[in-house]
């Protein structure tokens, strides 16, 4: 892929941005739909009642952590240092493993509590929105595992940058989705 | 939209040259974005929990949001070193999503209100 | 055979995209002719059932949108755009063909639906989805629609959008990055410009119907109340979601059609386009408008003066940009050196058609005469006049246009113009007098109406229309069939057209280009005031160019989702993990597989 294209910008990556736009608008409905139907539930758990905010405060926390050892393993990566692409990568990803096992802890909760999908408008919107969102951080871990699983191999170096700023512009996004989700769903009550 | 055009014909004069070696943040911006993000979210929690701030609160929950978004994607996902294009490729339907979320909820309890008189 | 399966040349792509579409679109034709079969009369012409004819308008309309016009288009963004701009192949070849296999494939799974009744146990054969190609809530609840029905509408447009999304990322990418040295942005030719103004539409609006029906599938599958009232929700929800993706997507059919047009026009003028720029501009800001006009579909849901106001006005400013081409279409034609191709013909009917249509459009923007027309033939009058009157009669313009590049063949100009006058006569007989029985007050999708309604003389017309239309279909099927047996006969460049596609054999290379041009203009092939002609190509290149073999695992991987799509329907988890099972492999092996571009 190293011939010139038209922009002087690599195809995959120009492709990826316009996924990522195009992201935007599969969770700005998703957000909406939980906005619209903000506090029209018939029947509890309210939000209030529920939402843990010392602990989700923690996984954000957490998934902002895993932004950083992405950009570190990149700025590895990227400079030769495979050592440490190695090390930030694996980083990145089981930070991403914590806060998935957050959700599924959180989620436990919550249908312990008595707040199923099913239970009120409250419960469907917020699993659809936060599921979806898990459902990326998982794809997310299981990307990074494998550039971390090529790396181990030897078949991940300098040349294979872009890949994994791929893989981080991918990672970066879904954070900066979870930094909306966090205020919109559990900061503004 | 009519933008793209402009970008797309701006880039052009950078022509063949592949853009892989624009100048990233180092790994110390990378530390210090990180320290802002942390320290943002404590604020936002604190806000949280203070009752002086309830009237205020949403107004000031969604700037903070905003500087985390935008702190994330222009260090760590680089659009601030990075090609134009790719701010208009990721902005543009940002933008547009933003505006239907909120047009929506205008629509929305607009249409509400009405059905229901309250 | 094995190498059409594996293929990934877009021009290869292309004509299996044409062929699969065209025979969607006889499909949905055939089901349009059941329905009018049955209204030609009053209380039924054919005793269809009421079941069956839900079945077959929300199948004429979800087969037309998505299984016809869409692809249709697709086959000429595949065959001709990476010509036109002066490419070897698009960005990402695979993923090219991987869109081709899921289209196919969510195509026939919607499709199956008419056989598959006994296999969940109804009492019929046909479970086809009859909720309306809009599928309003809360007719698609599990509650008023138990069977299988709406679950494979929503599934087969889940696998559909995923097939339009990767097209919509790899030509966004194929305009932009991979035109060759001097394309500029405003050297494109309109049609690769309509094209890229179209992709960045599906790319933001399919995204919300994937939303919408995801929200539907829960609601369905799950018991969640997400458009229902009894638990909390709101119908109107869906209708919000269905036309903030229903809207740009009328958009996203026509704007292909517009650009088909502004190539015919100039070259059967042997005149450069009026205004391009303008065109282009205009081609965008449709687009761009396109998204702020949902709500003009849903004005008689009681919007509110404010809303009812603001739609009402966003829709009105598209009449501007889209009467600026229209203009522009006219100055092209003014003056030139008219040759009545049959491809020029439906260049310029389309014009004509897409007028009436438009007119008819302005007419239901404002939200007092709309609340007239809503739910009436009227609104089918309309549809009718932008989507066949205008995509359809662009998209025959562009069949007859590049069929030779396509094929190496020419189609009978004399079939041509038989089936020209026909669809013309036929359409508008068909069409026209739905407006006056929609504003005599005759409701869409009934399946029965009464003597007294004084409606019978403008059916049994749109009926007579509705069979001219399918005889001229007929014969244009035939045109295209009888070039398979002939020799080529068709040179570089029939019709002495302007852009790079004709520089070069009909049909061309697997490389296309022997050596990639330089482009010094806007109309590489034609003497302008600054500009000679480009210089021929040479006949061979004159070095080997490596062409990228085919590849298995966008098929395969394409495979892996109507299984999805079946366990889910029918409930079967572990089908539905044997479905992911194939994709994720599928990806896997793909990523890793030897592959150079």
């Amino acid at each position: 892929m190293t011939h010139a294209t038209s922009m002087g910008l690599d195809n995959r990556k120009m492709a990826f941005w316009a996924f990522i736009g195009s992201e935007c608008l599969l969770f700005g409905s998703l957000i909406s739909t939980y906005l619209v139907y903000k506090g029209r539930s018939l029947t509890g758990p309210y939000p209030h009642e529920i939402l843990n905010i010392p602990f989700t405060s923690f996984s954000t926390f957490d998934l902002l952590m895993s932004s950083l050892a992405m950009v570190l393993a990149l700025a590895a990566v990227q400079r030769g240092d495979m050592k440490q692409g190695k090390l930030w990568l694996l980083i990145t990803a089981l930070l991403g493993l914590v806060f998935l096992g957050g959700q599924f802890w959180e989620f436990s909760y919550f249908v312990h509590e008595g707040l199923g999908l099913t239970t009120n408008l409250f419960g469907s919107t917020f699993y659809v929105l936060t599921g979806t969102h898990g459902a990326h951080v998982t794809v997310g871990v299981i990307w990074l595992l494998t550039l971390w699983v090529q790396a181990l191999r030897g078949k991940l170096g300098p040349a294979n940058a872009l890949t994994v700023e791929i893989t981080g512009l991918y990672w970066h996004f879904v954070d900066v989705v979870w930094i909306v989700i966090f205020t919109v769903v559990y900061l503004i009550q | 939209m009519v933008e793209v055009v402009e970008e797309v014909m701006s880039a052009q004069g950078e022509g063949d040259k592949m853009a892989t070696e624009q100048a990233h943040a180092t790994t110390g911006t990378y530390l210090r974005v990180a320290a802002i993000l942390v320290m943002i979210t404590f604020i936002e929690v604190g806000v949280f929990y203070v009752p002086a701030f309830q009237n205020v609160l949403v107004p000031v929950l969604l700037v903070l949001s905003a500087v985390k978004f935008t702190l994330v994607v222009m260090f760590y996902m680089h659009l601030k070193f990075d090609n134009r294009f790719f701010t208009f490729l990721f902005g543009g339907p940002l933008l547009l999503g933003l505006a239907v979320v909120v047009s929506l909820l205008f629509i929305f309890y607009g249409t509400v209100r009405l059905r229901t008189g309250s | 055979m094995k190498s059409w399966l594996t293929t990934t040349d877009h021009k290869r792509i292309g004509l299996l995209y044409f062929w699969t579409a065209f025979g969607f679109f006889l499909t949905g034709g055939l089901e349009a002719l059941i329905i009018r079969a049955q209204l030609v009369r009053p209380d039924g012409g054919l005793g269809v059932s009421a079941e069956t004819f839900n079945q077959l308008f929300t199948m004429h309309g979800t087969t037309m949108v998505f299984l016809a016009l869409m692809p249709l288009s697709a086959a000429f963004f595949n065959y001709i755009i990476p010509l036109q701009i002066g490419a070897r192949d698009v960005a990402f070849p695979r993923l090219n063909a991987f869109s081709y296999w899921v289209f196919l494939l969510g195509g026939l799974f919607l499709n199956a639906s008419f056989i598959a009744g006994p296999l969940f146990g109804a009492d019929r054969l046909s479970v086809a989805p009859d909720a309306g190609w809009f599928g309003y809530a809360n007719l698609t609840s599990r509650e008023y629609s138990p069977g299988p029905n709406v679950d494979f509408w929503l599934l087969g447009l889940q696998i559909l959008g995923i097939a339009s999304l990767a097209a919509g990322f790899n030509f966004i990418v194929t305009i932009l990055n991979m035109r060759a040295p001097g394309m500029r942005m405003l050297r494109l030719p309109v049609f690769t410009w309509m094209t890229l103004v179209t992709q960045f539409l599906v790319i933001t609006a399919f995204p919300v119907i994937t939303v919408a029906l995801v929200l539907l599938m829960f609601d369905r599958f799950f018991g969640t109340h997400f458009f229902l009232p009894s638990g909390g929700g709101d119908p109107i929800l869906w209708q919000h979601l269905f036309w903030m993706f229903g809207h740009p997507e009328v958009y996203i059919l026509i704007l292909p059609a517009m650009g088909i047009v502004s190539e015919v026009l100039p070259t059967f003028s042997r005149k450069p386009l009026f205004g391009y720029t303008v065109v282009v501009y205009s081609g965008v800001l449709i687009a761009f408008l396109g998204w702020s006009v949902w709500s003009h579909h849903m004005f008689s849901t009681g919007l509110g003066p404010i809303a009812d106001s603001v739609f009402a006005g966003t829709t009105m400013l598209i009449a501007i940009p889209t009467g600026v081409k229209i203009f522009n279409w006219i100055g092209t034609l003014w003056g030139g050196q008219i040759r009545f191709t049959t491809s020029m013909l439906f260049a310029i009917a389309f014009i004509a058609m897409f007028i009436i249509g438009g007119l008819s459009g302005v007419s239901h923007a404002a939200a007092p005469s709309d609340l007239q027309q809503t739910d009436t033939y009227y609104v089918v009058a309309h549809i009718h006049y932008v989507l066949f009157g205008g995509t359809i009669l662009g998209l025959f313009a562009g069949m007859y246009y590049w069929w030779p590049k396509m094929t190496g063949r020419m189609l009978s100009e004399a079939l041509g113009k038989w089936h020209f006058w026909l669809t013309l006569i036929g359409m508008n007989l068909a069409f026209f007098p739905m407006h006056l029985s929609g504003l005599l007050g005759m409701p869409r999708r009934i399946y029965t109406y009464s003597a007294e309604l004084g409606v019978a003389g403008f059916n049994l017309a749109s009926t007579i229309g509705a069979f001219i239309i399918g005889l001229a279909t007929l014969i244009f099927f035939w045109n295209l069939l009888r070039t398979r047996s002939r020799p080529s006969n068709a040179p570089n460049d029939p019709w002495g057209g302007s852009t790079l596609e004709w520089a070069i054999p009909s049909p061309p290379p697997a490389y296309n280009f022997t050596v990639i041009p330089t482009v010094e203009s806007r109309m590489p092939l034609w003497q302008t005031e600054r500009h000679a002609p480009m210089a021929a190509l040479p006949a061979r290149p004159p070095a080997p160019i490596h062409v990228p073999g085919g590849s298995w695992w966008p098929m395969i991987t394409a495979l892996g989702l109507p299984v999805v799509a079946i366990g889910a329907l029918s409930h079967l988890i572990p089908v539905v993990l044997a479905g992911a099972a194939v994709v994720i492999v599928g990806i896997y092996r793909w990523a890793y597989e030897p592959f150079e571009m």
